[in-house]
């Protein structure tokens, strides 16, 4: 017994010595909703760019399941290292607020890119695009392709997703324009940005409503799932697809006329300016307050303005579309 | 088996024994954990984080008490992580309308308890029906329930002083962790010390035996179905603590991560055999497991390799052990 006692004394005085502190570089991390998103490894891509670019080092995270449980312990998991600031794209946007707000007191600053929280849990956020434009444009796109009239439909990420929801939220304030009176949206359905279930949504939708024209899919797993059953079904030319995707994901679908076209902003320049915002945060010469701007890398100079939720943001940009005459050279980039 | 609590009661005494039983073996796994995370990660031997974290994997254990019961009975509840869902997603919506919070807490505990309980019911009621279909069909229907209570939206804005539960501390030690403790000391008096726990391991090794003496075995069948549901409502309040909104979708593969524990605890999934300290010994390696490999920045999906392959090492080690020990019975017999 004794012999037993002493080894494991032992053995933990030796997990204490190799223990000793490392090096003083300070650590940034990301952590993207769900693991498997090409989304998300491209936006964290640019994060861990402008991360490195600035001599930082990078930490990049995501859970299992998209959900804010997991989120939490991953959050635990960065306060317990210490790293200086935590690049977030939240799966809820107010479960995070008690971790969020740990990691505040502990000196850890908050950026939030793609999916925010709720003011009170960030330091700022990360905006792709005018939300009121990219809920808007993607109507307008719907219009046009269903030239002006019949059901369309809504395939979205969580029923949570924070940026979703504005951006559906704009859209129904576009759809109240007399203009669209003969386009009905038929239902906002969800597939948790999971593929089975965007694909199952998606065969749902087809089914309930016969004479559906557009799926507008603002997420790139619904729309990828979507552009799939659409090919699948030989579909191209009946109902239409558009909505937020990845290049190389659809071009397929563009090409084959399933999705004539689709919008996105540049993820890689997402994370980027998060990373950026993620230093400059942790460096002091930014606070995250309205109207201070920082110099972005090779985006330049971006301004801090205050948000629609009360909190404040920085917006990356408009969005961008992508049709037959452009996928080409856009689907090997992202 | 050395576990068989039944025998373990008549052996006499031997340090043979003692450190080959399951337990043992466990606590020096959870040991080298300790040795290897610290040894990897510099910031895992400190004594704020390593209790801190206690609060990421805590929720769930409280579920992994009363599964322990079910599974050494030789049965199984799969509808808790749906069970916490609906008393969650309840619990918020009474407060929503206005019901004070200790109120709609209390309420919380009474819907999952009566989840539990109907398993139960309805297991006793039709004897022909397995647990694992029972409790699948029920699984599916609290989670639906939930869903159609609150159809996609998420439910908040509890008092402050709710927010406590899962993140306030009674000196250095959490509350939820202190609370964990008590259930777990409870639980392991109640299994060991009681008639009830002998009756429990009764109907695990030897239900017809328990039937013809005099067991009330279904009564003990329903109490133990009702107590996990209970306790899925106490893991309701705390996970609602610590996020401060609940939602329809939460405690997914709860039940999942709950039977794994008990498992690795060293609890047959035959019946009748482990200990409760196992199970509580095993919710402390998992959850440092997962936190060291977190530290380390390991991906999601390795993490999930690695624990799936020390489940399957958990459940072959005691073949294993038995096979060697056989082995070595005959050698010395032949020799």
């Amino acid at each position: 017994m004794g012999k037993r006692v002493s080894l494991l004394v032992l053995l933990l005085v030796f997990g204490c010595l190799v223990a000793a502190p490392a090096g003083e570089v300070k650590k940034y991390a990301f952590i993207f909703k769900s693991t498997g998103n090409p989304f998300g490894e491209k936006l964290m891509e640019g994060y861990k760019t402008a991360i490195e670019e600035q001599g930082g080092e990078c930490i990049l995270r995501a859970p299992d399941l998209p959900t804010a449980e997991a989120q939490i312990a991953i959050i635990e998991e960065l306060i317990a290292q210490r790293v200086a600031a935590i690049g977030l794209s939240a799966n809820d946007p107010d479960a995070l607020q008690p971790v969020l707000r740990k990691a505040m007191r502990a000196g850890i600053r908050i950026v939030t890119a793609d999916s925010a929280t709720n003011a009170a849990s960030r330091d700022v956020h990360i905006n792709q695009a005018d939300p009121e434009l990219i809920g808007r444009v993607q109507v307008q796109a719907a219009y046009e392709m269903a030239k002006g009239k019949g059901d369309i439909a809504v395939l979205s990420a969580t029923s949570q997703a924070t940026n979703q929801n504005i951006w559906i939220e704009w859209m129904r304030k576009e759809l109240n324009n007399p203009r669209y009176e003969e386009l009905r949206l038929r239902k906002v359905a969800y597939g948790d940005d999971l593929r089975d279930k965007s694909t199952s949504e998606t065969e749902a939708l087809l089914k309930t409503f016969p004479n559906l024209k557009v799926i507008i899919a603002p997420t790139t797993v619904g729309i990828a799932a979507a552009g799939k059953v659409l090919t699948d079904k030989d579909l191209a030319g009946k109902v239409f697809l558009t909505g937020l995707g990845l290049p190389s994901e659809m071009a397929e679908y563009i090409q084959n006329g399933v999705c004539p076209w689709m919008y996105l902003w540049n993820p890689i320049d997402l994370g980027y300016l998060a990373g950026y915002a993620a230093v400059a945060l942790s460096n002091e010469t930014i606070s995250g307050h309205q109207n201070e701007s920082l110099v972005a890398g090779h985006l330049g100079e971006k301004q801090v303005v205050e948000a629609s939720d009360g909190g404040t943001e920085i917006m990356l940009g408009a969005p961008f579309r992508f049709d037959k005459s452009n996928i080409d050279e856009w689907k090997s980039v992202y | 088996m050395e576990q068989s609590a039944g025998m373990s009661l008549e052996r006499p005494f031997s340090w043979k024994g003692f450190f080959f039983q399951w337990e043992w073996i466990l606590f020096l796994v959870f040991i080298l954990i300790h040795v290897v995370m610290a040894s990897l990660s510099p910031y895992y031997l400190n004594f704020s984080n390593l209790v801190d974290t206690t609060m990421t994997f805590l929720d769930k254990a409280f579920i992994v008490l009363p599964m322990a019961y079910v599974i050494i009975m030789g049965e199984i509840d799969i509808s808790v992580g749906s069970t916490v869902a609906l008393s969650a997603v309840v619990m918020g919506l009474l407060h929503q309308a206005g019901m004070p919070m200790p109120a709609a807490m209390l309420c919380c505990l009474v819907v999952a308890a009566a989840c539990g309980f109907l398993n139960g019911y309805i297991l006793v009621k039709f004897p022909e029906l397995a647990p694992m279909i029972v409790t699948l069909s029920t699984m599916i229907i609290y989670r639906g329930i939930a869903l159609i209570l609150l159809e996609d939206q998420a439910v908040g804005k509890f008092p402050l002083w709710f927010e406590y539960l899962g993140w306030e501390y009674f000196g250095p030690i959490p509350f939820m962790l202190f609370a964990f403790l008590v259930c777990a000391l409870i639980f392991g008096l109640v299994l060991h010390k009681t008639t009830f726990g002998r009756q429990v391991y009764g109907i695990g090794s030897n239900r017809m035996a328990c039937v013809f003496s005099g067991v009330p075995v279904d009564r003990v069948r329903v109490i133990v179905y009702t107590l996990t549901g209970l306790m899925a409502g106490v893991t309701a309040l705390f996970l609602t603590s610590r996020m401060g909104s609940t939602r329809p979708n939460v405690a997914q593969g709860y039940e999942l991560d709950v039977i794994a524990m008990v498992v690795l605890g060293g609890i047959s999934t035959a019946g009748g055999k482990g200990r409760l300290i196992g199970a509580v010994l095993a919710v402390f390696t998992f959850g440092y497991l997962r936190f060291g490999l977190g530290l380390r920045n390991v991906s999601a999906q390795a993490i999930m390799i690695i624990i799936g392959l020390l489940l399957i090492v958990a459940v072959a080690i005691p073949n294993v052990r038995g096979m060697i020990g056989r082995y070595l019975t005959k050698r010395k017999n032949s020799a």
